[in-house]
């Protein structure tokens, strides 16, 4: 089965290797140490303040996915994917409780969080409790995305204006951005999961911490560093087209930017996986 | 290594005369390209096509053979050709791409495809990737400064741009004109400057003039992709080779200038990095 996945991935079999234990970055509880992951790990898919287009991305593994929920994986939690959720208070069609949430390898979470929701603030802290890594999945989980738009003074909830990333209230792990995500970069993380294999994870460890982000993170971190060739990747990677290159400079239509981070995120003079790459090509 | 893994260097060109009349080497890129496009290897490819303004490439989406023909040559300035990759998948619905990339395009490419967070299914569609030798790059103001200023002579009447044997040269009227490279210094991008990568080390295939002879090209073979597209080409008679070993300057002065490359790159990241400056490599 796992044979099969890394065709499908275009990735060689991996020797098996025993996972690096991630530090928690404070010493918040010791219930976030990893030692290994699983070899089934207990997944859970959290829907905040998103859209559903990252937990879409996940089934779009068509290929895969099947295998991937049957013997892969176990999802236990998620209310789309399984129709498996927790409640506050009392509800006579879902008697599940949010304080019997289940343990937790890894949380997904998807969408900001609404300061002024009070049920998707005691979830998301919950789930910190109870999950061994605690994933941004896409970028308005990780970046806040366009929630950073919001403002409040709609029906019905006029009142529900500030929406965060999740990094602002809790400690995450690792963040997978996108808006969506890849259907592809969802199952080369699970694979690499399964595997234990915390060198392909590392880069999702390292901008975890990285909360904001715009089309300005060109100018400012690339362009003003000296650090563009002019090579597109920027223009190529954004999902809204904010992007045009203009004698080989990136020139963003901040009108158009939703700030999800992709483009810098692909850039390759923010980051640059060298290692992965050669390993990835067989080179 | 100082080039890159690669499996074996050949000198090469491509047999086509009407390639060799335009190409700025031995043709490799265009010849590999078309023949992986009539080999329904790629159905089309991203290369770097005229724009409306003389020697400014803008990137193309070549569906013909003639189309990838007519981005022969060389243009010492940007052409963003990653970005049209978008476009060659969307747009144009293509399943299979190629496309021609100097190397700090390759970084961005490869790392699309070992991460590709916001990029879906469209990594996965790039089949052929034809890398060019790269030193340095320039805005296009620089060259317009080169040929204007320095050489009184104008893009229009330019007919070919090439750097060799220490100088820029273009062909304008028939005539060629050198700007020693030292004149050119200065106006190159300065993110050159930290570039560790002179002969496309991510490629399927590489090619560059330094180590032939004019007319001829060095082909660094690398991936399997690239290695049994290239050996194809070869054998139904596109491409003739000659042992690199036979041809002077051969691979000494290629390992000399990719060496200087690394070395002058890392002393330009130390120095930023002193200065508390990112630098990605
Ligand atoms: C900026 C730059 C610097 C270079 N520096 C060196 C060097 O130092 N040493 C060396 O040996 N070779 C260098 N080359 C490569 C060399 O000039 C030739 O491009 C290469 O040998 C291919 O020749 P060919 O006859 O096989 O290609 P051709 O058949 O002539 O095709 C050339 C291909 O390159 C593409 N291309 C042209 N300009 C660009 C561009 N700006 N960006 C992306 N693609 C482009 C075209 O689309 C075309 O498909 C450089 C190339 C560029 C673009
Ligand atoms: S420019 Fe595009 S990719 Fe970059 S943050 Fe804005 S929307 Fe996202
Ligand atoms: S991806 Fe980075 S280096 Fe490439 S054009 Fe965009 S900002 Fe410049
Ligand atoms: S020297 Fe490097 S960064 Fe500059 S254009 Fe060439 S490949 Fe790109």
């Amino acid at each position: 089965m796992l044979a099969r996945i890394k065709r499908f991935l275009g990735l060689g079999g991996k020797p098996e290797k025993q996972a690096k234990p991630i530090k928690p970055k404070d010493d918040e509880s010791s219930q976030q140490e990893v030692e290994k992951v699983a070899d089934k790990p207990r997944i859970g898919y959290i829907h905040l303040s998103g859209c559903s287009g990252d937990g879409m991305a996940l089934t779009e593994n068509y290929d895969i996915l099947a295998d991937l929920l049957t013997d892969m994986v176990d999802i236990v939690y998620g209310q789309t994917l399984v129709d498996v959720w927790y409640e506050d208070g009392n509800n006579q069609n879902n008697p599940q409780m949010i304080d019997d949430m289940p343990e937790m390898d890894l949380a997904l979470v998807e969408g900001s969080v609404c300061l002024q929701d009070e049920h998707s603030m005691h979830e998301l802290k919950k789930l910190r409790e109870k999950s061994k890594l605690v994933c941004a999945f896409g970028s308005c989980a990780m970046n806040g995305c366009f929630t950073r738009f919001s403002r409040g003074g709609q029906q019905a909830q006029p009142k529900h204006e500030a929406f965060l990333p999740i990094g602002d209230i809790v400690q995450v792990d690792c963040a997978i951005p996108g808006c969506p995500v890849s259907p592809e970069i969802v199952a080369k993380t699970v694979v690499a999961l399964i595997n234990g294999d915390m060198d392909y994870l590392q880069p999702m460890l390292d901008i975890a911490g990285c909360t904001y982000n715009c089309g300005c993170d060109l100018q400012k971190n690339i362009v003003n560093k000296s650090l563009c060739t002019g090579c597109g990747t920027c223009a190529m990677a954004c999902q809204t087209r904010a992007i045009d290159m203009r004698e080989g400079r990136p020139e963003v239509n901040i009108d158009r930017c939703i700030k999800c981070g992709i483009c810098y995120t692909h850039c390759p003079r923010s980051w640059f996986p060298a290692e992965q790459i050669n390993k990835d090509l067989g080179l | 290594m100082v080039l890159g893994t690669y499996k074996e260097a050949v000198s090469a060109r491509a047999t086509d005369k009407q390639i060799q009349k335009v190409s700025q080497d031995g043709g490799i890129v265009t010849a590999l390209l078309s023949y992986a496009l009539d080999e329904g290897i790629i159905e089309g490819a991203v290369v770097a096509g005229p724009s409306e303004e003389l020697w400014k490439p803008e990137p193309l989406v070549a569906m013909t053979s003639d189309e990838i023909l007519s981005a022969a040559g060389t243009k010492y300035t940007f052409s963003p050709n990653v970005w049209a990759l978008k476009k060659a998948v969307r747009q144009y619905g293509l399943e299979k791409v190629g496309t021609v990339a100097i190397p700090c395009q390759l970084q961005g490419i490869r790392k699309t495809q070992s991460y590709p967070f916001g990029t879906r299914f469209l990594a996965d569609k790039l089949s052929l990737i034809v890398g060019i030798f790269c030193m340095e790059n320039f805005p296009f103001a620089s060259l317009e400064t080169f040929i204007s200023e320095k050489m009184k002579s104008s893009p229009e009447v330019t007919e070919k741009m090439d750097i060799g044997k220490g100088k820029f040269w273009i062909n304008a009227l028939g005539e060629d004109i050198g700007l020693p490279l030292k004149e050119t210094h200065g106006y190159e991008q300065a993110g050159c400057n930290i570039c560790p990568d002179y002969t496309a080390e991510l490629a399927d295939v590489s090619t560059g003039s330094v180590g032939s002879p004019d007319g001829w090209s060095t082909v660094l073979k690398r991936t399997e992709a690239g290695i049994s597209i290239f050996d194809q080409a070869v054998e139904v008679g596109i491409i003739e080779t000659k042992s690199m070993d036979d041809v002077k300057p051969g691979l000494p002065l290629l390992e000399k200038l990719a060496q200087g490359k690394k070395d002058n790159a890392k002393k330009e990241s130390d120095s930023r990095r002193e200065l508390g400056l990112p630098v990605p490599f």
